[in-house]
């Protein structure tokens, strides 16, 4: 199992803040420097994803490959018609995903609304897997920011110990950048615990709004110089979601903001990764484009819910030579 | 965790190998009066198949029969039904499509990943579009009667892409055509001949001699000949731009490169790191628009060679029908001779050779990826081609400066220009003497867009409407 996702922030609370403090110190210096960075063309960009697409992945190769996967996935419900017993399913499915099989890896995290994150952490106990919590009123992000405050506190006392994030895209897209990252920084802030520790924070961009590849790399260092440990696409509400391109601008952005600052930050693509060669393909472009040190739980996620259930029916094939059915994994 | 790809070869059953084979005239496979070769597999020395050499007397059976089905069949023929051939042809290369690159990756070297990718889609995709002009050449400006019958030429870097470049344009407009593959790789040609068969193309329309130079001379020599079509090196190009002088006969060229890949300091930089990937390494480097100079700009020199280098360690080099190989095997020992010898006056002339880490197979003909950074206009690895895995990397402070050392070349076939500023582009592409620019991307090919040389680039053009004047009448 991975260690504790707290233990693995690397210095990314504190020392961020002072290390961009030039940068951030003002609207303008941020902007000259998030405009600074080179662009993303475009074609050349969706290119360069769709041939990292073409890897084939048989054999042992693939079979690592479901595993890490599998380890990867932040099981997710978000439903208005969320009940506590549809958490303690997700939960028990999360640990033990494929019950005929012990050698099966538990899942990374279990993935709820705020409300729910009790009876999630109860659920899940000391398994190891974390639970992450969606907050700053998910998925819009429009309310008050005393609210959004609340809403992250709320949810790591009651134990989460990742938040789950949205940007304000509005504010975003109208060039007030100084905003959007005040606003990253003080939801850091409130996912401190009274004795120092911090929940991990996953900054969700919401790409399919930014519209623009230049706007997703200069949103992802946004987020990086504003103290987020992990960024995320997607809520997974709205369409487009993660994208194999944007994903990879993204995990571009955490190489390259490695190099400048020896932090090491995560990525997660959420909606939209529904089987095991998306996965796949995803893994293949962590590997080639960030490096093999982000092939990790701790550093790359996916949001998902449907994936697993694929990568479970593949993992039974391997094992068996067999392809099963969808009656021989849970629903949940 | 490093995820280690498993082997994933693609498998060589689809291929039906002979052991031998003949030349391909008047419709038929005949014997050859030559002293017959073996062609091998670059990437592990076996020996493939033995192949007749067309002799003097084989080449002039071939050029009689084209005559005859130009003056009988097919340069009679009304466009619309030469295009119900064409179009024929076209569609048995995409239903033959994984034996065609298989076949392909088999006797050239490359990866099969690019022969499945690009060769073969791109060779279906010339004869559908050449089949389209058929019927309306009276529409493209360069009259609607045939030349007769063409001699061509064809390298062995893209085997059957170069076939289709040359027999597409040439069968739509009416001619007929004697080809010569190059020694080295005569198969997907072989195999086309086939294909010619099972289409029921006329006899005589298509006819493929095999050999080496003494072949090619035959063919371009031959006095029946109307118009010759060759592409590969300057150094042939010339010796058959003399053999064709003084006579009626029609010339089109495509011979070597030295292009320049043009990085200014505002370029979309991880893709500009792609394209010199792309622009240098693809098919081994032995492409003829290569992008075998970066030009980089002081300011994000470094930047850019770092990147570049990191970029290049994630190259898998090796078996090419290895769905996963990105880099394959060297062509011919004689090539790989050639590329080592230029990098080694490389090094000899004081510029820093770097390859990444890289495990070479022991058997075939193999060469890691390389870059050459120090290199200076003067250096033998900035001014001759190496069609090789070798870049060779100069600095530049302005865009005059570039423009200057870009042009600076003996040869002019293409270059690449790197920056997200508009008018930049046009300026550049204005200035850069070159057949082809490729703004923020390189050795993108489309069947409608024109390609071809300036100075020892050589000359004419093919593909696109511009690609019909060199096999029509009216096309001078």
């Amino acid at each position: 199992m991975p260690s504790s996702a707290t233990d693995t922030a690397v210095g990314s609370t504190g020392s961020s803040g002072t290390s961009w403090s030039d940068v951030t110190s003002s609207e303008s210096s941020l902007r000259r420097f998030l405009h600074g960075l080179p662009g993303v063309d475009q074609v050349g960009a969706n290119a360069r994803a769709a041939a990292l697409g073409t890897r084939s992945i048989k054999t042992t190769a693939k079979a690592q490959a479901l595993d890490l996967a599998i380890r990867m996935v932040d099981l997710t419900t978000l439903e208005g018609q969320d009940t506590p017993g549809k958490v303690r399913a997700l939960a028990a499915k999360a640990m033990r995903p494929d019950p005929t099989d012990p050698t099966c890896p538990a899942t990374a995290a279990v993935c709820v609304y705020p409300d729910l994150v009790p009876v999630a952490v109860e659920a899940l106990g000391d398994s190891g897997v974390h639970v992450a919590a969606v907050a700053t009123a998910f998925p819009a992000g429009r309310a008050a920011m005393d609210v959004k405050l609340a809403d992250t506190r709320a949810a790591v006392a009651a134990g989460a110990a990742e938040i789950d994030m949205v940007i304000d895209r509005g504010a975003f897209l109208a060039g007030r950048y100084q905003l959007v990252h005040d606003e990253i920084v003080a939801v850091k802030e409130a996912c401190r615990r009274p004795d120092g520790t911090s929940a991990h924070l996953k900054v969700i961009l919401e790409t399919g709004e930014l519209a623009t590849y230049d706007n997703v790399r200069r949103a992802s260092w946004l987020a990086m110089t504003a103290g987020g440990d992990f960024i995320k696409t997607s809520p997974g509400k709205v369409s487009p979601a993660a994208t194999l391109p944007v994903t990879m601008i993204m995990l571009e952005a955490v190489r390259d903001y490695r190099a400048a600052t020896g932090e090491i930050i995560g990525v997660k693509p959420a909606g939209g990764i529904r089987t095991t060669k998306d996965a796949i393909k995803y893994l293949v472009t962590v590997q080639e484009v960030a490096g093999p040190e982000w092939m990790d739980p701790d550093l790359f996620r996916f949001g998902a819910s449907s994936l697993l259930n694929d990568l479970l029916l593949q993992r039974q094939k391997m094992a068996t030579g067999r392809y099963s059915g969808p009656d021989y994994v849970t629903n949940d | 965790m490093q995820l280690e790809y498993a082997p994933a070869p693609e498998s060589r059953g689809v291929v039906d190998l002979k052991p031998s084979y003949g030349l391909f005239v008047d419709g038929e496979f005949v014997d050859g009066h030559g002293t017959s070769f073996k062609t091998l597999n670059p990437a592990s020395e076996e020996v493939l198949a033995e192949v007749a050499e067309a002799s003097d007397a084989d080449v002039d059976a071939a050029v009689k029969a084209a005559r005859r089905a130009h003056s009988r069949t097919w340069g009679r023929m009304p466009g619309a039904e030469r295009a119900k051939y064409l179009f024929r042809i076209a569609r048995i290369i995409q239903e033959r499509s994984r034996e065609l690159a298989v076949l392909e990756s088999l006797d050239n070297g490359k990866p099969i990943k690019e022969a499945r990718d690009v060769d073969v889609p791109q060779v279906a995709a010339n004869f559908f579009y050449f089949a389209g002009w058929a019927d309306k050449l009276e529409h493209a400006g360069h009259g609607t009667e045939s030349i007769g019958v063409a001699g061509q030429v064809i390298p062995w870097n893209f085997p059957l892409l170069m076939l289709a470049w040359k027999v597409a344009p040439a069968l739509a407009c009416g001619n007929t055509v004697v080809l010569k593959p190059a020694e080295t790789t005569p198969l997907t040609a072989l195999l086309f001949a086939e294909i010619c068969q099972q289409a029921d193309l006329p006899p005589g329309v298509v006819n493929v001699v095999t050999g080496a130079g003494a072949t090619g001379q035959a063919v371009v020599s031959h006095p029946d000949v109307d118009k010759v079509a060759f592409t590969g090196s300057t150094e042939v190009g010339k010796a058959i731009a003399r053999a064709v002088a003084g006579t009626d006969k029609r010339l089109t060229l495509e011979l070597g490169g030295k292009a320049a890949n043009i990085v200014f300091e505002d370029a979309p930089i991880d893709q500009a790191v792609e394209g010199l990937v792309t622009g240098i390494f693809f098919n081994q480097g032995h492409v003829c628009c290569a992008g075998s100079r970066l030009l980089v700009q002081e300011s994000v020199a470094d930047e850019v060679l770092e990147r570049l280098r990191r970029r290049m360690s994630t190259l898998r080099v090796g078996d090419p029908l290895d769905k996963n190989t990105d880099v394959g095997a060297i062509n011919s020992a004689e090539q790989l001779a050639r590329i080592r010898e230029l990098s080694a006056a490389g090094e000899a002339e004081g510029a820093e050779r770097w390859s990444p880490a890289c495990d070479l197979p022991e058997r075939g003909y193999w060469f890691a990826p390389t870059v050459f950074t120090g290199v200076s206009q003067a250096h033998r690895i900035a001014r001759e081609e190496i069609f090789g895995p070798v870049l060779s990397v100069l600095t530049f402070r302005t865009p005059d400066e570039a423009v200057d050392k870009a042009n600076n070349t003996p040869y002019g076939l293409s270059a690449g220009v790197w920056t997200e500023k508009g008018s930049r582009i046009l300026q550049m592409a204005g200035a850069l003497r070159a057949g082809v620019v490729w703004a923020n991307t390189f050795n993108q090919f489309d069947p409608t867009s024109p390609f071809g040389g300036y100075k020892e680039s050589g000359y004419g053009r093919e593909g696109g409407r511009h690609g019909l004047a060199a096999y029509l009448k009216g096309g001078e």
